[in-house]
């Protein structure tokens, strides 16, 4: 298995670990479908099944994943580091 | 594998409806009436006692409600026979004429001027002639396109918008493709992928309606002066890394495939015709099931991420997880390990597959993870307080 990280779209801001991942490592991404997706350092770990930042994300971004909005960086995030409810939060409520 | 390839086998009822499993049930009317219902199932060997706690002063779209759900259950085609038990005899006689339009075998019993202890002699001696009768039933072919099924996801996870809830929407596609009939809902579960939902829906008639109910349901949020953080999503998609709501509808709505949406669906309302219906309905995922039960599902996929252990009493549920931690801690629980769909070792199409393969066996009388563990939830969606 080459890839840490699966993406749903190229151009989606964050990505899925599909592994525990530390802090340093250098980790692959693809696509669903199988497309390459680059590499990513990681700046912090990141447990399975969390998000990792695929690019900068200035505070108050729009963060996209599907393609689509999943809600606003609530601080600047950067590329490598853990997206979750500490730097990211919904727009809906 | 398409569901014409798909070899079922069940029972036909007498209203020509497709069951999978042949419980015989002892439906309580009420919290009051559990204990005789218990009591029934304890004598006869191989009946059910689907215990709950309202049925009492309840009123308006919360009763029909309840009524709605205990009949419907009554008469899934998964019951072939039921037995009604109510403190007292007309919501008796409501839930089992209702029942009763379906042509099966339905006995009422009341409690009051008879006390538990007849109650239960009379109706455990009408259980007994239902179960020898339903074990003589024989199962026999049936078509995809006879068959009433739906899904759900539950303690999900970025694994379940990665994996397991797109394995369900090409297993979808391919049982609408077949003539299946199908549910899914989970109104405040859409929240963020609401438009992608109304845009899958047949007409805009039905989009219009969908849009109604979604709605409906986040001005109920609003009219409380609440809100759902810390409910949707909840600790456990929290701990499994999903963040906001938007991401957890975004993976939720993969499920639904890409048929049309043909119809919305009250909660526990039985869909007319065939294809993909939304219902709405909780996210709870006992209620959820017991809705769709209600509604005349016969058998359920269910994805899930962090290990939702839930079952049904007369409906098998299939779970599905693509999570590698779940599948090897509480793998006990899973009927569908698609972890290899994360490591790109199987495919969208292979998983689509072996979902159905496994609706297949579980169809032809294979017991589900749930069911061998005695997963028998029966929860009652409760909409208001009673009077």
């Amino acid at each position: 298995m080459l890839h840490g990280i699966l993406m749903h779209e190229l151009a989606d801001d964050v990505g899925v670990a599909i592994m525990d991942l530390k802090a340093g490592a250098e980790v692959g991404a693809m696509t669903l479908d199988g497309a390459p997706a680059g590499q990513v350092t990681l700046v912090e770990d990141v447990p399975l099944g969390h998000k990792v930042a695929m690019r900068d994300l200035p505070e108050g971004k729009v963060v996209v994943k599907y393609g689509r909005p999943i809600g606003r960086a609530t601080q600047a995030v950067r590329r490598g580091a853990h997206v979750h409810t500490h730097n990211l939060r919904s727009l809906r409520w | 594998m398409n569901a014409q390839d798909l070899k079922l086998t069940g029972y036909r009822r007498e209203n020509g409806r497709v069951g999978v499993r042949n419980h015989v049930v002892i439906i309580p009317v009420d919290d009051l009436s559990n204990a005789a219902a218990e009591g029934v199932a304890h004598l006869v060997r191989g009946t059910m006692a689907l215990a709950h706690p309202y049925g009492h002063l309840q009123f308006g779209d919360d009763l029909e409600l309840t009524f709605r759900t205990l009949a419907g259950v009554g008469r899934n085609p998964n019951v072939a026979a039921a037995i009604v038990i109510g403190i007292e005899p007309r919501w008796t006689e409501r839930i089992t004429s209702e029942i009763a339009r379906t042509g099966k075998p339905v006995a009422g019993f009341s409690i009051e001027r008879s006390g538990d202890l007849k109650t239960i002699e009379a109706a455990a001696r009408r259980a007994k002639e239902y179960v020898q009768w339903a074990t003589e039933l024989r199962r026999e072919p049936f078509q995809a396109s006879e068959l009433l099924m739906s899904a759900k996801c539950g303690e999900s996870d970025t694994t379940v918008g990665l994996a397991a809830n797109p394995t369900i929407g090409r297993a979808f596609d391919r049982l609408a493709a077949g003539g299946a009939t199908l549910i899914f809902g989970e109104t405040s579960e859409v929240t963020g992928g609401e438009d992608i939902v109304a845009s899958h829906c047949v007409t805009p008639e039905v989009a219009a309606e969908f849009m109604r109910t979604f709605n409906a349901y986040q001005e109920f949020i609003i009219a409380q002066g609440a809100d759902l953080l810390g409910s949707q999503p909840t600790e456990g998609n929290i701990r499994g890394g999903l963040t906001t709501i938007e991401e957890k509808a975004l993976g939720n709505i993969q499920k639904m495939g890409t048929s049309p949406i043909r119809s919305v669906l009250r909660p526990a309302q039985e869909p007319q015709g065939p294809g993909l219906h939304f219902m709405d309905s909780s996210s709870a995922a006992a209620e959820m099931v017991t809705l769709c039960a209600a509604a005349g599902s016969v058998v359920h996929f269910f994805a899930t991420g962090q290990g939702n252990v839930v079952g049904n009493s007369i409906v098998p549920v299939i779970k599905l997880s693509a999570n590698p931690l779940t599948v090897s801690t509480m793998g006990e629980h899973v009927d569908v390990d698609l972890t290899g769909m994360l490591r790109l070792e199987m495919t969208l199409d292979q998983a689509a597959d072996a979902a159905l393969s496994m609706l297949e066996r579980t169809i032809n009388g294979r017991l589900t993870a749930a069911e061998v563990l005695r997963h028998e939830e029966f929860v009652l969606t409760k909409l208001h307080r009673s009077a």
